[in-house]
């Protein structure tokens, strides 16, 4: 009868390990770290040393390394996602901060804030393609899921820059609300959101116009209007909610992605920064700057279920399935 | 032939886009399949939904248009400033810095050139230094003669306020240099706008912190100047508004001789007296820096030296500001002073404004400025605005040591109805302008 007991604990166990498979990134920039949690259990798995101030993070399309930007080392390193060891590094330029990979996963697009530039580096062969002169401060990239547009904010020229994905060069400029930081494309390539931070808005872009057909002022009551300072934005595969991390607000907004209205404010940790959604997009993480924890959001019922402390200033986010 | 007209209209259209679009906007409005479609060859399209008029008037109009768009938009800004005479230094530590301001003038118009190339709009700067004895009046008459609509000046308050009160052309004036609280609160100059947090500004923010440490009993020392004094009415009009006790008051009379004051002067200035902090008005900067570590007691020393209270520190990191220390150093080898940073937001503001209004008039630019949808980028984590009622750049406050920014002003906790910026100085129901 023991012996049942046993197995049956071990079989649990077993099964809460394999569901378990999920395993998210943060990128911890005070610390020099990458975290690695598990979100079903709500736990940190670990924390690994990495170069100097790491923040954009992204996976490979073939999910097996991951590409960290360390801003004060000045590169983007490739790391085996399994054993994190370095196995290369990327010629991002100065001071690499976001980036973005085509859906085809063999080039990066990355915003040298110093220099007013997008650098275009092909990835197998490790070099830089072209540098693209933007605005000023350029600081959000996303590259359209059709492959038909990169994308970037700078930040003191309040512009989108829409720059030709095939042709590489700078195509259309749309003029959007102060500061714009992050941007996403709706899944099917046909609305861009940005987020402003010093104006508190979300701009929706509709990518055919190149022009904003909506901008959400986000407000919450007992908030003043100039801690509300939207950065990371990011849209369901069905198109039915956007999620905007709202910075010192400390709270996400849940946006109908149909029509446009704010439907709830989620409160999570301090300054919350950057977004990334679980493989089934049932879940959303948050990397929250002051509060130095990950939340956890369940959204089914866009619920704040868990947070998970991972160490000084977390930043960046991704998940491998 | 159709074609190629279409061909060339749409090629014109991408090229000139963003500038195109506010100009055209009247078209725009009547013509509901924006042209975009049509630039994106497309024009077919317009074509059978039957505004065929439209869409040749439409054409017409952006075609006309792009040909005057070629020519970018010139935006003319003039600095105005007087030679300095260097000062007797107090130590070698810090090198006299003869061009304050000027980098960050320059900076700004590179920015704002940058995105000139989308918007179409090019900026330039003509830099005005007057001679020791020259005179600034004439000076000033020039520029207007020569249509310089906006002019930042970096000039002490006396001046300003000559200049302010001879304005006469329908210019936009930036003073990028006093802290005058006169000159804010009561001679209220219409189209004068003040970047630089005044003196009542920056002791309400040494205020603020103070009473969050609970350092309450305060004892003030004055330094000689005019200046001095003033800074001493701020500090004193913040300790009444935050609830703050002066416990003494005292001129400094001694020396300025550093050796001297260093040994004997100031544990004796400071004996016998119960207080908390050392508040120090010297602006000039003659005896300020050694007071501390020398007091009878172990208190700290804020005010005009020690913990200062400013608008731009080089000890400032956060929100991007590393970016633009970066930046700034690299092009002008030195680190931001205030006035640089004040000269960059007077040229920045003026780009803002001219990007958004598409317009270079002054009235429409000053409209812009102080309407409630200008917001201003200051690497300070909030978005900075004119308080509209005195024209003074509302903006945090650094409260910075030599070497750590120690907290930035308005301190949490200290609300206000519309913007926690607006319990930093005079508000408006305190302001006689309005």
């Amino acid at each position: 009868m023991k012996e049942i007991r046993w197995i049956f604990v071990a079989v649990l166990l077993l099964f809460c390990f394999d569901s378990a498979a999920e395993t998210v990134f943060v990128t911890v920039e005070k610390d020099n770290t990458l975290a690695l949690l598990d979100p079903l259990a709500g736990k940190l798995l670990k924390t690994i040393p990495i170069g100097q101030r790491p923040r954009g993070i992204a996976l490979s399309k073939d999910q097996q390394q991951l590409y960290i930007a360390t801003s004060d080392d000045d590169t983007i390193i490739i790391i085996d996602a399994n054993t994190f060891t370095q196995v290369g590094q990327l010629p991002s330029g100065d001071d690499p901060e976001t980036f973005a990979l085509n859906p085809s996963g063999d080039r990066l697009f990355v915003s040298n804030e110093n220099d007013n530039q997008l650098t275009v580096i092909d990835i197998p062969n490790r070099k830089v393609i072209k540098t693209i002169a933007v605005g000023v401060e350029p600081e959000g990239v996303a590259v359209s899921p059709d492959n038909q547009w990169v994308v970037c904010t700078s930040e003191t020229t309040n512009m989108v820059h829409w720059i030709n994905a095939e042709k590489l060069s700078v195509e259309a400029n749309t003029l959007v609300d102060p500061r714009p930081r992050a941007l996403a494309f709706t899944h099917d390539s046909q609305q861009l959101w940005v987020t402003s931070e010093m104006a508190g808005t979300l701009s929706i872009l509709d990518v055919a116009s190149k022009q904003i057909i909506k901008t959400i002022k986000l407000a919450v009551p007992g908030v003043n209007a100039d801690k509300i300072e939207p950065v990371g934005v990011l849209i369901d595969q069905d198109n039915r909610w956007g999620y905007v991390a709202m910075g010192p607000a400390n709270r996400v907004a849940v946006i109908n992605a149909q029509t446009f209205e704010v439907e709830k404010y989620l409160l999570v940790g301090q300054r919350v920064w950057n977004l990334a959604f679980s493989p089934d997009q049932k879940r959303l993480y948050t990397t929250n700057g002051r509060s130095n924890d990950v939340s956890i959001i369940e959204l089914e019922n866009h619920k704040v279920s868990k947070s998970v402390a991972v160490g000084r200033f977390p930043w960046g986010v991704t998940v491998k399935p | 032939m159709k074609n190629f007209i279409y061909q060339v209209v749409n090629l014109v259209l991408l090229r000139h886009a963003a500038a195109l679009k506010n100009r055209c906007g009247h078209a725009l409005n009547t013509f509901p399949v924006h042209y975009y479609r049509c630039s994106e060859g497309k024009f077919e399209f317009c074509f059978t939904r039957g505004h065929f008029k439209k869409v040749i008037l439409t054409g017409l109009c952006f075609f006309t248009l792009a040909l005057q768009a070629a020519e970018p938009q010139q935006i003319k800004i003039a600095y105005m400033t007087r030679q300095q005479k260097v000062p007797a230094a107090l130590s070698n530590l810090d090198p006299f810095i003869i061009d304050k301001g000027i980098p960050g003038a320059d900076l700004a118009i590179a920015d704002n050139n940058t995105t000139g190339q989308f918007t179409n709009q090019h900026f330039s700067l003509h830099i005005e230094t007057v001679a020791l004895t020259g005179d600034l009046s004439k000076a000033f008459n020039r520029l207007g003669e020569q249509g310089y609509a906006f002019i930042l000046l970096n000039l002490p308050a006396q001046d300003l306020i000559a200049l302010a009160e001879q304005e006469n052309k329908g210019q936009l004036l930036f003073d990028v240099a006093t802290r005058d609280d006169k000159l804010r609160s009561e001679l209220c100059f219409p189209n004068l706008l003040h970047m630089l947090p005044s003196r009542a500004m920056r002791a309400d923010a040494l205020a603020q912190y103070l009473l969050k440490k609970r350092w309450q009993k305060w004892f003030l020392v004055l330094g000689p100047s005019v200046e001095d004094g003033l800074y001493g009415s701020a500090v004193k009009r913040a300790a009444k508004r935050y609830g703050m006790q002066i416990v003494a008051e005292k001129s400094w009379m001694h020396t300025y001789d550093a050796r001297r004051t260093a040994q004997s002067d100031v544990p004796v200035f400071t004996q016998g007296v119960n207080y908390d902090v050392l508040v120090v008005a010297d602006e000039q900067g003659l005896f300020g820096e050694y007071l501390e570590y020398r007091t009878w007691k172990p208190r700290p020393v804020v005010g005009t030296q020690g913990l200062v209270a400013t608008a731009w520190h080089r000890t400032h990191e956060q929100w991007g500001a590393v970016q633009i220390q970066n930046r700034f150093k690299k092009q002008a080898g030195r680190w931001m002073e205030e006035e640089d940073y004040a000269a960059y937001l007077a040229i920045r503001s003026l780009g803002e404004a001219t990007t958004r209004t598409q317009s270079a008039a002054m009235e429409k630019i000053k409209a812009y400025l102080l309407s409630e949808n200008f917001k201003l980028q200051g690497y300070k984590g909030r978005p900075l605005s004119f308080r509209r009622w005195n024209g003074q750049l509302r903006q945090p406050i650094l409260l910075a040591a030599a070497r750590s920014l120690v907290a930035v002003a308005p301190i949490e906790g200290f609300l206000h109805p519309k913007s926690e910026l607006d319990t930093l100085g005079y508000d408006q129901p305190e302001s006689k302008c309005q």
